[in-house]
């Protein structure tokens, strides 16, 4: 009673991956287990809370309500994906620690590919738009309060740098 | 370093995706799931598991049975119970798996171990379980008719019944020019961190020796139970807290059922065995908290002094008491805030129902105290049509009455008595913030607008630092680097950070040269734990000792090696030298890392510090090479023990609009002064400030934990247990006061539950000055405003 | 919380997905954007044995404007419909429903149509498609029929889909000349599910005053709940309109509930008050 295992391609990061997994397997316990990307995180499987998305061509999505086969051919970005090209903290998350906008981490990996993609459809957001924007994801530790700051500090650090 | 709020030296890994919490580890660990009760009260009369038995990937099914099979080990007896208490005379623990009867839904029946998770819950959808209804008892009103019993040998279900007084509180009352009666209501609700628990066991079957990761709070005394409980000793045992998605309470509870069961089963299996806990896992079988009815009657003169206050409330506690009648005594006594109500009474009965367990969330039992004194100042100023700040400052305990005597005993089994606090200024501060004095007008703007406002206002004291101890460990090595442990755990709390600004400025080390590891029983072996607003206090003052130890040594070495005397040496920068003495200049300095090696004299140079060491000559042919009274490495132990605990206070104030129409509440400003003494890491305590208040308002606008009368938990999901998003809570404006504390040598207080301890009473208070209808059940919804205004208007 | 085993099949053209739907009968389940059927597959309240992705089916990913209207895919994602200008031009009312349902990372995904399929009584779709009185093209092997909204929507989460049909298609016609719409909604947190939702659609004659007026609820019964206002409010001026009647008679017709979040009588009062404000706004657009 073994299940089918679907062959699926994925350009995680930028760097193509194919992996064969049951069709059931969520695109979030793909990206963990089966390509050992752990910073994309379960908080409720339940499409909620939002520790779990990431980019899917762009496009911010829940990981959890996501099947990985359904993302065949996809190009998925995750937390890890966000990082400068030299492998140090990227724009966002560079503002995330400037700002003290994370205590366990655990909801980050949602705020920063959320905000990753905002920011680069908005990219000078004014604080009440930078609410919004966070609006969806939700957080324990924080308050919000400093993930608001977070979000106009990397807007200010992508303004800074010559593209 | 103290007091600077440099950023924190764990983001980097966190924001990138390099975090390592729980289910992140044992990637090829075999996966446990659990059939779950989805009764509030049965009897399991059979278990067939005959459709589970030929699922692919199916590894093992425990039962009780298994444990009771297994006379090695402990695992059949029922969980500890942690803290006993004299009026705690009917305690109740679980079973790790369920005996004979669930008591609520959610209670683990059967264990599955599988190859993943997936086919785990595959096997458990096939196991079939047959139970034996048994009358299920909800809520406090039921618990208190007792016309069913949660346990059967305890027929009124009264866990526990306690009173303390201080004076003849009924006496005053009935003597007192005025006095008023509240009946008040506080609904359940939870800590509900984003990261579930998780429990992953690793058996060293050559070397007999056990690994378990739990995202516990406590991984010390986790260490304890499960050498106690699975008869492994101490030593071969070690329990790690990996980076944990926050705790608020809810993992501090030890062992779980599955911290037992994991680590057996890996045993048993010879396999690694990890089980990380879902949502639905979280909201049936963790624990709950809040949930109490409460009587006032208090007697208060025409100042609006407190004469007597006799306070009678029933505490609902969920069917099993591990944690002891913590959070029910921190009611009693936190409940006294800032003041000094002439004679007091309190008495509480903690009751079961067939729910889940109730344990500390964030506050443990202190919202619960605020709501009630705070909901009694404001119907004594509305009695007297006093200013609610002004009946409360009538009532301060003042700066010079410190120290303070209660007269009572606090949740550490140590005297209630205030060491410091300056509430007066306090207050001072809270109402300029907010300006207190300028609502008036401000509400007639309003209200030619047609809009609704109301100002609210809510103090509170809080005992942190509770004891018994904390303890570090400093090492400095031939690097230069210095690595320091502590025991205790961290839940996003900056541990890694604020530890290392204290020992960066004890030892006279640059802070990125420190290293700090919390919550690792190979790096520290005794510790209490993480809560009650008590690891900066605790551990930060360990690792201050330990630091000045260490510096002690290290100038006694270095003076040795420089001909000098060690009161002449200062150290900066990571290097010893003789005050005065130009940097780089030879002759006098030594660098920390030199010292470290010259403090281990061994006869081989392992590396280019050791070489160089050897320039320095220290010793003397007429003494051994260590000394009796001495140990090789620059490095030492030291622990922080404290008389009693450290109070720190704080007062909140909000100002809410209410939608005339709609019953909509709208939080405009939220305003903090907080006083923790001295604060190592402003923003990092701030942060914990804007979380605590972001909780407060989820507690008191939008979070209740919902059982129906069959112990059905009816919002067991995200979707219905409303948590707030960032559109929720408004902008926090905060300031603060630092009165030192005596009692420390850091003079610090805690500040970790700080933020969410006044919210209801807050909110409640902002929303009847809106309204200027009585509140005296929260949480409020805009449903639940909507048909308070219709009572009031009939 | 992890889904149980069902069969996938990930059709590439839209024939092949309706022969598999056909052979799956009612053991078939369509997965588009899946924000409201993974949930229910991670909880393992539903366990359907076969699951058919049509996210291959680029055909139907389309957003397409007309002087009759709005015609929406199957795949057309709630964003896509959101942003879209010559929709939002046509039929104004479907981008202010849609930016209520959850949040912006949901609507990346979700689709219109799925979520009219889902028939959630407290669904947006659902009701934008009601009060305009538009349609449903639901294809199957070698049929398609069209149905209109007054009959879609059969019971909470029962839609007139048929075991083996494909919704392929959501039409919303262009409401007439000088109208103007609006949505109010009241939800505990911002992006839940509304405890009462309502789209108001207001047709003024050339004098400026009410001609037409009609509303749809949300979460106040199994169904939206279609109230047509006319008569309660016809002849008034369109912004001096006592709304009142108006909502006394949508009272008298919707049928709501008491759940953990909200009494059935709250409900009822806030369908008052969020048609009067929603039916003043609506007049303000028709008139401008």
């Amino acid at each position: 009673m073994t299940e089918t295992l679907h062959e699926t391609r994925l350009v995680v990061n930028g760097v193509p991956r194919t992996v064969r997994v049951p069709a059931r397997r969520l695109l979030a316990d793909c990206l963990r287990v089966d390509l050992g990307l752990t910073g994309t995180h379960l908080g409720c499987e339940h499409g909620v809370c939002g520790a779990c998305t990431v980019l899917v061509d762009g496009q911010p999505m829940r990981s959890c309500l996501m099947f990985a086969v359904s993302a065949d051919g996809a190009e998925i970005t995750t937390t890890e994906g966000c990082r400068a090209p030299d492998g140090g903290l990227g724009p966002v998350q560079q503002a995330f620690q400037e700002c003290h906008g994370l205590q366990c981490g655990f909801c980050t990996p949602g705020f920063i590919t959320t905000i990753t993609a905002y920011l680069r459809d908005n990219p000078a957001p004014s604080e009440a738009e930078a609410r919004e924007a966070i609006g969806g994801n939700l957080c324990r530790c924080t308050g919000y309060q400093n993930i608001v700051k977070s979000v106009l500090r990397a807007a200010e650090i992508q303004g800074e740098v010559v593209p | 370093m103290f007091g600077e709020p440099i950023a924190r030296r764990e983001d980097p890994r966190l924001v990138s995706g390099a975090g390592r919490y729980l289910d992140d580890l044992g990637p090829s660990a075999l996966a446990a799931a659990f059939v779950r009760c989805p009764h509030a009260h049965a009897r399991v009369t059979d278990i067939d598991v005959t459709d589970a038995l030929d699922v692919d990937g199916l590894v093992a099914i425990y039962t009780y049975d298994d444990l009771a099979d297994d006379t090695a080990t402990r695992v059949a007896e029922p969980l500890p119970l942690l803290i006993p208490h004299p009026a705690l005379t009917q305690p109740r623990t679980a079973y790790a798996l369920v005996k004979d009867v669930a008591k609520h839904v959610g209670e683990p029946i059967v264990m599955v171990v599988a190859t993943d998770r997936y086919v785990a819950e595959d096997i458990c959808d096939r196991i079939r379980v047959s139970y034996e209804f048994l009358p299920p008892v909800v809520g406090v009103a039921a618990a208190r008719e007792a016309r069913h019993a949660v346990h059967a040998d305890v027929p009124d279900n009264v866990a526990a019944h306690l009173l303390q007084e201080v004076g003849d509180a009924r006496a005053a009352i009935a003597a007192a020019p005025h006095t008023l009666e509240l009946d008040l209501e506080i609904e359940r609700s939870a800590s509900m961190p984003m990261e579930g628990k998780g429990v992953y066991a690793r058996w060293d079957a050559a070397d007999a020796s056990l690994r378990v990761y739990s995202s516990t709070q406590t991984s010390t005394s986790v260490r304890f139970a499960l050498a106690a409980k699975l008869n492994i000793p101490v030593d071969r045992v070690e329990v790690i807290a990996p980076d944990v998605g926050g705790g608020f309470g809810v993992k501090i509870v030890h062992p779980w059922p599955e911290e037992v069961l994991v680590p057996w089963a890996a045993i048993r299996l010879d396999r690694e065995v990890k089980w990380s806990e879902d949502r639905r896992e979280h909201f049936v079988s963790s624990a709950h908290e809040r949930g109490q009815q409460q009587k006032i009657r208090v007697g208060f003169d025409d100042d609006g002094r407190i004469q007597g206050l006799d306070v009678e409330f029933w505490h609902d506690n969920g069917a099993y008491t591990p944690y002891g009648i913590i959070i029910p005594i921190i009611t009693s006594t936190q409940l006294l805030g800032p003041y000094k109500p002439g004679a007091y009474r309190v008495e509480f009965r903690s009751l079961y129902t067939n729910t889940v367990m109730v344990t500390p969330y964030r506050g443990a039992g202190r919202p619960q105290g605020v709501y009630a004194m705070e909901r009694t100042m404001d119907a004594i100023a509305a009695r007297l049509r006093l200013d609610r700040a002004e009946v409360r400052e009538r009532n301060f305990i003042q700066p010079h009455e410190m120290p303070y005597d209660h007269q009572l005993t606090f949740q550490d089994g140590r005297p209630l008595i205030y060491d410091s606090g300056d509430f007066p200024a306090s207050l001072e501060k809270l109402k300029k913030l907010v300006d207190w004095d300028g609502f008036a007008a401000y509400r007639d703007a309003a209200r030619a607008e047609g809009r609704r406002v109301g100002i609210g206002l809510a103090c509170y004291v809080e005992g942190t630092g509770v004891g018994p101890y904390e303890g570090a460990h400093i090492r400095v090595e031939s690097s230069g680097k210095v690595v320091v442990s502590t025991g205790l755990t961290t839940q996003g709390q900056g541990h890694e950070t604020v530890f290392a600004q204290i020992a960066a400025d004890e030892l006279g080390v640059p802070v990125e040269d420190i290293s700090v590891t919390t919550g690792d029983t190979r790096r520290f072996k005794y510790a209490v734990g993480t809560f009650a607003s008590r690891a900066a206090v605790m551990s930060g003052n360990a690792v201050a000792l330990t630091a000045r130890k260490v510096r002690a040594k290290a100038l006694r070495i270095a003076a040795e090696a420089l001909e000098a005397d060690p009161g002449d040496l200062e150290i900066t920068d990571g290097v010893v030298r003789v005050k005065g003495h130009p940097p780089g200049a030879s002759g006098g300095e030594i660098p920390l890392r030199t010292v470290a090696v010259l403090s281990n004299p061994l006869r081989y140079a392992f590396d280019e510090e050791s070489k160089r060491a050897t320039q320095f000559a220290v010793g003397s042919s007429d003494k051994p090479p260590v000394d009796e009274d001495d140990e090789p490495g620059l490095e030492a132990t030291d622990y922080y023990s404290p008389m009693q605990a450290t109070f720190a206070n704080g007062m909140h104030a909000a100002i809410v609009e209410t939608d005339p129409e709609t019953a909509e509440i709208k939080i405009l400003r939220y305003c903090v002064v907080h006083d923790c003494g001295p604060m190592i890491n402003p923003r990092i305590v701030e942060g914990q400030v804007h979380g605590g208040v972001a909780q407060g308002i989820g507690g008191a606008l939008y979070e209740r934990i919902v059982y129906d009368e069959n112990g059905q938990l009816l919002n067991a999901s995200y979707m219905d247990f409303l948590i707030p998003y960032a559109s929720e809570v408004p902008v926090i404006e905060t300031d603060h006061l630092e009165t030192p504390t005596p009692l420390n040598p850091l003079g610090i207080k805690g500040a970790g539950e700080a933020g969410v301890i006044p919210g209801s009473a807050l909110l409640a208070s902002a929303i009847e000055d809106a309204e200027g209808i009585t509140i005296t059940r929260m949480p409020m919804s805009p449903s639940d405003l909507f048909h308070l205004r219709q009572g009031a208007t009939e | 919380m992890k889904p149980p085993v069902f069969e996938y099949h990930r059709p590439e053209t839209v024939d092949e997905a309706l022969s598999v739907l056909a052979e799956a009968g009612t053991d078939g389940k369509v997965l588009a954007g899946g924000q409201s059927l993974v949930p229910v597959l991670n909880m393992r309240l539903a366990a359907p044995r076969h699951l058919v992705d049509i996210n291959r089916l680029a055909d139907l990913a389309y957003v397409r404007s007309g002087p009759d209207g709005v015609r929406i895919g199957a795949l057309a994602r709630h964003a896509e419909v959101e942003r879209d200008g010559p929709a939002h031009a046509a039929v104004p009312l479907l981008r202010q429903a849609l930016e209520n349902v959850a949040h912006p990372t949901i609507r990346n995904r979700g689709t219109t149509v799925g979520s009219i399929v889902h028939a959630d009584p407290s669904g947006e779709a659902p009701a934008v498609l009601t009060l305009l009185g538009g349609s449903m093209k639901l294809a199957r092997a070698g049929s398609t029929r069209t149905v209109p909204a007054a009959e879609f929507f059969v019971a909470p989460l029962e839609s007139a889909l048929r075991p083996g049909e494909l919704a392929v298609e959501a039409y919303f016609p262009r409401p007439p000349d000088r109208s103007g719409t609006a949505w109010r909604e009241v939800s505990r947190r911002h992006g839940d599910y509304a405890l009462c939702g309502v789209g108001v659609l207001v047709t003024l004659d050339d004098d400026l005053r009410v001609a037409a007026a009609r509303a749809a609820f949300i979460s106040v019964g199994p169904t939206p709940v279609l109230v047509d206002l006319t008569d309660a409010v016809a002849g008034q001026q369109y912004d001096a309109v006592d709304w009142s009647a108006a909502a006394t008679l949508a009272r008298d017709r919707i049928e709501p509930e008491d759940d953990i979040h909200a009494t059935a009588s709250y409900r009822a009062h806030l369908a008052g008050v969020l048609l009067g404000r929603a039916g003043a706004e609506a007049a303000g657009r028709a008139a401008a």
